[in-house]
């Protein structure tokens, strides 16, 4: 594919220019030159008001034979054999896309001991779980994983890999991409089917969320994603389903694991599970100071909640980034999101906006957060949260 | 030591803007700067520089020509060489595609004891090119090294983030590691250092200075394609409450009981 410009309806008049997210567009002559930095995204196209532009296919194009790559396939992720909450949500979310393509949905687990585990993932419902068990794989390292998952995905042929984009994910994805020379599309918010050609349309948020792009995998597998933890729908759990379970032969050469895991240390963090919380309680910058963040903790203690944070607060070092909500923390999606003092940078959010009901208590009645709030109250927020814990509490 | 540490030249996404009307990216003013997970990666090989004087920093980015500005202020940091891979033949390239520029990039550099890199770029935040790079270069790796503890004779011992805390890791060297913001403090450029980065050579690399076939690197050699893309739908504005502190307070919980939400 690339862009090409119909001179003869060109007006020079530039909107491709300012359209394109990728600067990659100059014009010489009144005429757009495309640039060496054009991804082929088409953002100019929806640009131009004169149809003076145009996406080609090109000819020759590498393939691989994917006539042979079947199923969609999930990373069963865990840590002290518990399987990651983002597994849940993989399987439910490739289950759908099976259904669409009509194959099979299949689940890897990694580990050690890990039959009661591959038993657990089972009844969210995958048709067949493949199992590699061994000692070397008791805590994930990237030479034993991607060694035992790559040798796997060679022997059956997923035609889609999805991995949630933990920490985890997102060091063994690319590194099973490149072993197995396809692409890998990251962290994303929303996959689908294309009805037409049945292939994995993969939507995601760049520049800080504030362009959405659609990235496909057209001629190499398996097509892989990484996924957003707390986005996609959780799979049902039924312990009476029964699916076929495969074992993986895993051998290891000596010296062949070049990475080992001395220990692994749990820090107060997790006590902060913002993906799982209903309520959530975020303050920001208004807050004035770190002090500010024990209002907020009330209010979130009051409501069941636990509490969040802007970046900017935790730039400033009022409080650990493992609260951040956001772009570069964490995205959450609970019942309530109560943003205190929050302006509303778009990397904030990108990482609350799909909450159920979200209520903006800011100072400054422009404060973007109150374009994507269902309640706003503008006001001294040190004011408002005690007036709402009294109403709570019937004493007003 | 040998330390080749890979950087990118990214928009600062913290400034760019959606204009309202047309819902397409204002990047008219958009200032380019040094991805800030890659400075926390110069100064990691900066601080071993610091213990280890016998240590050489390079550094290495793909990009187009003004994409030697950051070069300079890295070498202004303090590493001592520049290479910058550039060539309309690299446009248009996926992560997959970067990576397999940057391994030959790095190879033709030469020797080395550590390649650092940033976790991920804030353009694309895919953290992505790193891991990618490593298994190119048959390397080792860790991801979101939040401290290195000990350089030993034939390993390094780190500290990786985890969401829950995070692992100590021995990782056998030579190897790459991706570093995140909370690993340490970026240095400052010093006068001198900008000074002396300005009458510095920056090498200039093409595909056929690497020896890269034009199908194996840019658009060509990329798996992933971007179909469509387009700017989030903003959701549609609620309902602002008024009246005194009291009234809101009440209007609030009221609706929220009245939806079932609490």
């Amino acid at each position: 594919m690339s862009i090409i410009v119909i001179e003869e309806k060109c007006k020079g008049c530039g909107l491709c220019v300012q359209g394109c997210p990728f600067d990659a567009i100059t014009i010489s002559d009144r005429l757009p030159v495309i640039g060496a930095a054009c991804t082929e995204c088409g953002a100019c196209l929806e640009n131009c008001k004169f149809e003076a532009l145009q996406k080609i296919e090109d000819g020759a194009v590498r393939e691989n034979d994917i006539s042979k790559y079947h199923d969609v396939w999930v990373f069963a992720e865990q840590r002290g054999n518990k399987l990651m909450p983002v597994v849940i949500e993989l399987i439910g979310e490739g289950r759908r896309l099976a259904d669409e393509i009509g194959c099979g949905l299949g689940v890897i687990v990694c580990g050690e001991n890990v039959d009661q585990l591959a038993y657990e993932a089972g009844c969210y419902g995958p048709d067949k779980i493949y199992v590699a068990d061994a000692p070397e794989l008791k805590t994930y390292t990237t030479d034993a994983y991607t060694k035992v998952i790559y040798e796997a995905v060679m022997k059956y042929k997923p035609e889609i890999l999805l991995l949630g984009a933990t920490h985890i994910g997102r060091d063994l994805g690319p590194s099973i991409a490149v072993k197995c020379g396809t692409g890998l599309t990251a962290d994303c918010t929303k996959l689908d089917i294309n009805p037409e050609d049945k292939k994995l349309m993969q939507t995601r948020p760049a520049f800080g969320g504030n362009l959405m792009a659609t990235i496909v995998c057209e001629n190499h597998r398996p097509q892989m994603a990484t996924v957003r933890p707390g986005i996609m729908e959780k799979a049902q759990y039924n312990r009476e389903h029964s699916c076929e379970e495969i074992r993986l032969d895993v051998k290891f050469e000596e010296n062949e694991l070049r990475e080992r895991v001395i220990k692994v240390v749990k820090s107060m963090r997790e006590k902060v599970s913002l993906t799982d919380a209903d309520v959530i309680v975020s303050g920001g910058l208004g807050l004035g100071g770190p002090e500010g963040f024990e209002l907020v903790n009330k209010l979130a203690a009051r409501l069941g909640g636990v509490v969040g944070a802007s970046r900017a607060a935790v730039d400033a070092g009022w409080i650990p980034n493992s609260h951040q909500v956001g772009q570069t923390g964490t995205t959450v999606k609970p019942n309530i999101y109560i943003a205190c003092g929050i302006s509303g940078a778009i990397q904030h959010l990108a990482g609350m906006q799909e909450s159920k009901c979200i209520i903006a208590i800011n100072k400054n009645e422009n404060a973007p957060i109150f374009e994507v709030a269902d309640y706003g109250i503008v006001g001294d927020l040190y004011k408002v949260i005690p007036a709402i814990l009294n109403v709570l509490d019937g004493l007003e | 030591m040998k330390i080749i540490v890979c950087v990118k030249q990214v928009p600062d996404t913290t400034e760019i803007k959606v204009d309202p009307v047309k819902g397409t990216l204002m990047r008219d003013g958009v200032p380019s700067i040094l991805n800030p997970d890659d400075a926390n990666a110069l100064e990691a090989a900066l601080k071993i520089k610091d213990e280890y004087p016998n240590t050489e920093v390079d550094v290495v980015s793909m990009g187009p020509q003004q994409a030697s500005y950051v070069l300079r202020e890295c070498l202004a940091m303090g590493a001592d060489r520049a290479f910058l891979l550039s060539s309309m033949a690299f446009g248009g390239a996926d992560t997959c595609s970067t990576s397999t520029t940057l391994a030959y990039g790095v190879n033709k550099i030469g020797e080395y004891d550590f390649i650092f890199a940033g976790r991920q770029a804030i353009d694309g935040d895919t953290a992505q090119v790193g891991p990618q790079l490593a298994q190119r270069l048959g390397l080792p790796i860790a991801t979101y090294v939040q401290s290195i503890r000990e350089i030993r004779e034939n390993s390094v011992i780190v500290e990786r983030q985890l969401e829950d805390g995070y692992e100590v890791l021995e990782v056998n060297r030579p190897c790459l590691l991706t570093a995140v913001k909370e690993m340490n403090e970026p240095r400052y450029m010093t006068i001198i250092g900008i000074e002396q980065a300005y009458k510095q050579e920056i090498t200039v690399w093409d595909e056929n200075d690497l020896d890269l076939d034009q199908n194996d690197c840019g658009l060509k050699a990329s798996p992933t394609k971007v179909f469509r893309s387009f700017t989030p739908p903003p959701k549609g504005k609620g309902e602002m409450l008024s009246g005194t502190v009291t009234e809101m307070a009440h209007s609030l919980v009221a609706k929220l009981t009245e939806k079932h939400i609490l």
